[in-house]
Formats: structure tokens, sequence, C-alpha cells
């Protein structure tokens, strides 16, 4: 494979792969690494099935350079894992029926996480605004919300 | 043969109860969804993969002079082109699965183009990009032609012909009409005595299901000359019978591996993806990936049709429609897919929830440059109750009555006969109405609120349901004539009259044919009816009933519909002067996929002007 190699942190561990020249840091995580669970659903940076987080900030993987993650820390679904069980965050979405076809869900869980880290207690209003930028086609959006919600009351609780 | 339920089996293994609704249920699919796991088809890897760009029409309508691809096939990565000749069979509609209307779409248009975006050919290069660019890279001589955007343009006169295989704009029902027809009751009789008329129009406009994940198929050879297929389809059997159509091989070649799909909304049936990456898998002997950009997703992909609707009510003071005439017009786009078959949808959704004892309507399935309209979330359905329930508001205006309580006036109760000659049963619109009234805090009127889809089925005022009339000729409603452009119900010519909702022996159904031409076509129903005669050959999609004269007749044809005394069936007409004598009669030699130009002034074949 030709390209340009380039390094980085991904869900912990140390990842790389060759970024075709203009490539995207979605095609360099499902080809060039084989993560797959950033989805392709526009390719222009507008439905929100490939947020990611790079060092914690959530970020559109087919906008983003794939070249310019390079020694960042990237991180994705498959990493959202306790272990082999699911994380908190994945139960609550079990739990509320938060995912229908399951396209966008994994770009949703991102953006949830950024904002669960950034804010603990997020009142309703700045959960549907963290998903703002996350089309859900399949009507899902109140599952969703109430799954972060209880996600972060769970969080709560445990502590 | 009924079918019987063997619950003494596994007795002790097994928990009948159905009490689900009201508890949490997992979906059986979520734990895949929330770990990013879930198996789509484009999460499949394969070395060496292929990608296919198709090269579109940027015209609504033009006729192909001539291509040239030397300079994408030039470029680097190009791996091969797939033109029109590379597909075996280069022709299909949907519906020929079960028989239903005659091959109109190419999966790469040969000759012309008919709505933007329509494939010529399609590029396979080793990435997406070198394939996108290639495809730029071919230069097509468009003949730009007339384009038609309208539906009742299309059927107008002089509207250029959008589908070769339907001259007239506008497909052929039952291989006869040119439009899907309704008749129950004597709607002209009672719109002359009704108190009011209440008009409408409704038009919805086309809407793209917009699926998060595009459509797409990867195809890649297996072994022993079987071709694997990951596909993003809703309907698997569907994209593996349309592929081994348009690619000639027996299905048994074709290993098609769905079922996770990123949102489809109807959508995902169309079936273009896979005949397209399993040809490019088995030209290229590797794996060829078939993928739509956003882009193209909402540009190409098949949205639900649009549609034009004209209500006629008639209305008594009192708020009882009397009479419901419609006409409508549902926009297939360039090629027929489902679109047939959503204006059957339709029609058997008329006149709307209500018992309304005079109904007529006639809804034409028109071909315009546009998009070809497909299946989408109640297709067929949506539009024409959005236009009914609107109406239904203008309606309880016009008789100065509170709208829900007109609805719970009309609402079909159970022993209704509907206009499709079919009792009512399990009816719940009055409660419907009831309960959304107490929830919303709106107040009716202690009658209403006294009502029951149980209680007057079927009598008083509901059960006075005249006989169906009948053209000059003995056939249901009146019938266009040549020259004519599409006209709305009109009751001229009746002579005739048939019972409504008549019981009955209809060999699929239960239920009387009511015309001899009415008759249950075997084939088209896949069953055999078991005349002790010699049937027709059977060829999937010939209506086994196309008897000529002198050929035996299968009982069910010959039998006459039961009459109410005093309403014998209307003499044959004298002979009018025609082309072609009796080419339209219920007799007619039908034959499926077959043009017969000049065969009659209404059917398929020949223009209507």
């Amino acid at each position: 494979m030709s390209g340009t190699p380039v390094t980085f942190t991904l869900n912990g561990a140390a990842a790389g792969g060759f970024a075709d020249p203009g490539g995207n840091l979605l095609d360099l995580l499902r080809r060039g690494v084989g993560d797959r669970t950033p989805k392709y659903g526009c390719g222009q940076g507008s439905c929100g099935a490939c947020t990611v987080l790079v060092d914690g900030a959530p970020r559109l993987a087919c906008i983003t350079l794939a070249e310019s993650v390079a020694g960042r820390d990237v991180r994705t679904a498959a990493g959202l894992g306790d272990g082999a069980g699911l994380g908190a965050l994945q139960q609550a979405f079990v739990d509320h029926f938060a995912a229908q076809c399951g396209y966008c869900t994994p770009g949703m869980l991102m953006a949830a996480t950024a904002l669960l880290e950034r804010d603990p207690n997020p009142s309703r209003d700045a959960v549907v605004d963290a998903i703002g930028g996350n089309i859900c086609r399949c009507t899902g959006y109140e599952p969703i919300v109430e799954a972060i919600l209880a996600a972060a009351r769970g969080a709560r609780e445990a502590r | 043969m009924a079918v019987k339920f063997r619950k003494d089996l596994f007795a002790d293994e097994r928990d009948d109860s159905l009490a689900e609704i009201g508890r949490p249920t997992i979906r059986q699919d979520i734990q895949g969804h929330v770990t990013g796991r879930s198996p789509f088809y484009d999460d499949r890897h394969f070395d060496g993969l292929l990608h296919v760009r198709c090269v579109r029409s940027p015209h609504h309508h033009a006729r192909i002079r001539s291509i040239d691809s030397s300079r994408a096939e030039a470029m680097p990565g190009v791996v091969r082109l797939i033109r029109p000749r590379d597909v075996p069979r280069n022709l299909n509609t949907l519906l020929s699965l079960i028989g239903f209307g005659r091959d109109d779409e190419p999966l790469l248009a040969e000759r012309k183009v008919a709505y933007v975006g329509e494939p010529v050919l399609a590029v396979i290069a080793t990435s997406a990009a070198a394939a996108e660019t290639a495809a730029a890279a071919v230069t097509v001589d468009w003949e730009v032609l007339p384009h038609v955007l309208d539906v009742e343009e299309a059927l107008g006169p002089g509207a250029p012909v959008v589908n070769d295989e339907y001259p007239n704009n506008s497909f052929d029902y039952h291989d006869r009409y040119d439009h899907q027809k309704l008749r129950f009751g004597d709607a002209e009789s009672a719109f002359a005595a009704a108190d009011r008329i209440v008009e409408g129009e409704y038009q919805m406009s086309p809407i793209e299901q917009a699926p998060l994940e595009t459509c797409g198929a990867i195809a890649a050879p297996e072994t022993g000359g079987r071709i694997a297929c990951y596909t993003a389809t809703q309907a698997l059997f569907f994209s593996i019978g349309v592929t081994g159509k348009l690619l000639e091989i027996p299905s048994s070649r074709l290993h098609f591996i769905g079922g996770t799909v990123g949102g489809g909304f109807g959508g995902k049936v169309d079936s273009h993806h896979e005949p397209v990456a399993v040809l490019g898998a088995m030209l290229t002997g590797r794996p060829v990936k078939y993928m739509w950009d956003r882009a193209e997703e909402m540009q190409v992909g098949g949205p639900r049709g649009g549609e034009r609707w004209r209500i006629r009510d008639g209305v008594m003071r009192d708020g009882r429609i009397t009479a419901r005439a419609f006409t409508g017009f549902f926009d297939a786009g360039a090629y027929t897919r489902l679109s047939s078959y959503a204006v059957q949808k339709a029609t058997g959704h008329l006149p709307g929830p209500y018992t309304i004892p005079n109904v007529a309507s006639n809804v034409y399935c028109v071909y315009t440059n546009r998009t070809p309209s497909t299946a989408m979330r109640g297709f067929g359905i949506t539009a024409v109750d959005f236009a009914i329930e609107c109406q239904m508001d203008r309606v309880a205006e016009a008789v100065g009555m509170d709208p829900i309580e007109l609805r719970i006036l009309n609402a079909y109760r159970d022993g209704d006969m509907k206009a499709h000659r079919r009792s009512a049963k399990n009816c719940a619109l009055i409660e419907s109405c009831q309960v959304a009234a107490e929830k919303a805090g709106w107040r009716l009127s202690a009658e209403a609120m006294a009502q029951s889809s149980r209680i007057g089925g079927g009598t008083g005022w509901r059960g006075e349901i005249p006989e169906t009339v009948t053209d000059d000729e003995g056939r249901i409603g009146e019938r266009r004539r040549s020259g004519l452009a599409p006209e709305p119900f009109s009751g001229a010519g009746a002579r005739g009259r048939v019972a409504a909702g008549a019981a009955s022996d209809h060999p699929a159904t239960g239920n009387a044919p009511q015309r001899e031409d009415m008759v249950a076509e075997a084939a088209r129903l896949g069953f055999r009816i078991d005349s002790g005669a010699p049937q027709p050959a059977a060829r999937p999609a010939a209506p086994a009933l196309a008897a000529s004269g002198d050929e035996p007749r299968a009982p069910a044809a010959a039998a006459a519909p039961a009459l109410p005394p005093g309403h014998a069936l209307p003499a044959p007409p004298p002979a009018q002067p025609r082309r072609e004598p009796d080419a339209d009669g219920p007799a007619a030699q039908v034959r499926p996929g077959v043009r017969r130009p000049g065969v009659s002034p209404f059917i398929s074949g020949s223009r209507r002007r």
C-alpha cells in the first residue's frame, strides 16, 4: 500500500496505517487499520455517522485529514466496551431501545461520550445539543436522549 | 385446508404467553449495534477490492448518439468498463418476478435516457477515486429530447413518450386499461341528490428515503462459479431474482448475504447494485463494490412517488358523505418499478375508512422524466390518506360540523359494506377518534361519545347501497376513448347495474367476479383453476384466461355473476365500427410482454392520439 505512514493511538493502543494523499481519517480507520465502527453516511460532514474522538473532542472522520491525527489519541466505538462486556453508555442504549437500524449508533455513542466526559451532569438541552450533528433517520432521537441521560444518572449514582 | 397448530409438541419447553405488549423487549440485534459490530455490507473487507462508478445522464430525456470512453479506459487504475451490451438481458421490471407489468427498465441505458442520473456505463477501477475520475472522463454525445415532469402534462396531447414500453405514458392495468378503476354504487345519481358538493385537489411531493447507509453491494467470486454478494438490500430474494434474470444465471450460483440494513424505508428494494456488482465480479474475477455516495443516493435513489389527487364529495346537510369520486395521478417517474402496485394499493384504500355508499375512482400510474419512484413506508396510501383527511376537514367546514364528529358519523362500522365489496370487520376508527379527542381535550357531543364501531353497521342508510353502474358495454365505469385527455369520473353512458357486495364462488377469494372479464387470472394469482379443460401453457407472466372465442373456457370464467332479480346483464351493445372488432373485448387474446400496436384505442401499444 502506498501513501504516507501515519501512527497514532487508537483506543489506547498504538496503531498505524498508510494514508492516501488527501485521504480522510474514515478511510484510514476502516480500510487502513480495520476499525469498521465509524460509518460512511455522507462523506461531507453532515450526518455524524463517522464521529470519532480525537484527543477527546468529537471529530467527523470523513472530513478529517488522515495525516492530521499523527501522534494523537483517537477513540472509536470499538473502544467503549468494558472488557468483553458493554460499557455503561452502551448498556444504557440497549436498555432504552436507543438503536433501530444501528447505523448512526457508533457516531451517537462517540458524540455522547465526548459530552459525558466534558459534563457528567448534562441537561436535556445539552444532550440534544451534543448529538445535534448526528442524524438518525429511523427517528430514534428521544430514546437516544433518554439513554444518554440515564447513563449520566447511572454514573452519578455509582460515584 | 386449515393450518393446525400442534401446541402439544415441546409444550414443556415453550412459554406460550403472548402478553408482550407493555413490556420492554430487548432487540435481538442491539448488541451488534452498540458495539459497532453489526455486519453492514460495507464492513466486509476484501483484498483487491474494485470499485464501480457510473456515467450518468445530465439530461431529463436524451438519446445517446455515441459514447467515447477511450480516455477513461486508459486512465490509471481503470480495470474495465461495463457497457449495456455486457448485460446479458438488459431489461427488467421489478414486479416481473410476480408476473406484473412488462420489462421496461435497462440496467444500463443503451439507446436513450429518461431521467437525470440514469446510468449508461459503469467504470470498474482499483479505487473509488480512480473510478470517479474515469467516469467523469467519458464523453457522451447526447441528443437532448423534450421532457415532461408533470403527470397531467404527460397524459396530455403531444407529450413526449417517456417509456417506450408504455407509449401512452401510463401503465396498462390488467393489460387492458390505462388506469386502475373502482366503481361502487351510483356516484353520479348520488351527486345529483346531494345537498352540497365539496371538491379539493391535493398534491404530495416525492420524498427521498435518505437512509443513513447509502445503497450498495459487494460481490466476490466464490468457488465453483458461485458469486457471493453482500448487500444492503431490504429484499434479498427480490435482489437474487433480479440479478439472476438480468445476468441470465441460475440463482443457485448466487450466494446472497444481507439482513443488516442501515436504514431502508423502502428505498433498498430496487436491486440495482447487486446485478452491477455481480456482473463486475464475473467480468473481472475480482471482488467488486458498487456503492452510491450521498449525492447519488439523493439524486438517483428512487423516492416515494409524487401524487396528485382530486376528490369530489357529495354531502348531505347532516354530514353524511353519500358520494365520493377520486381522480388520482401517481408519478412513477421514468420506469414502473413498484408504482403500478402503489396505484392498486391506493385504490384498495379508497374511499378511506369511511362508509360511503357511492364511490368512483380512476387512478393513473403515469410516466414522467423524473427519477423512478419506488417503495417508501406506506407508499400508495400515505398521499391519498393525506388528501382524504384534508378533504374530511373541508367537508366538516362546508356543513358546519365538528371535524371529529364528522369522522365518527361516517366511519366504518363492523358490518358496513366497503367499496371493495368486503364487509368491514374489527373497525376502530370511532373509538380512536373518541380517545384522541379525549387526550387532546377536545370536547365531543354526548351523541358522538356514545357511538361505537360495533353498533349499527350495515343498517339504515349505512346499508343502502345502490347497484353499481356499468357502461353501455356492460363494464364497470366509463372508458376513455381515443383522443381524449384523462378525465375525471363521469356517469355518462350508464345503463347496466351490478349488485354490490354479491357473495360467492371465486376460486381464490370466495368473492364472485362481477363480470366475465374480472375473473381471476390463475397464472397471476399463482394457482391453477382446475377446469378439467386444457390450460394455456404455464408461462409465468401469461394470464391463463386469455381465452379466445373457440377455446374451452374455465368454468369460473363462464359463471355469470349473481344478480338480483330485474337486473340482468345488459345485452351486448350493437357492434361499433372499429379498426379491429372485439380486440379489446373481454375475450381478447392478451399477450403480456408483447406490444400490440393499434389493437385498441385505449390500451397499451398504441399512442393515445
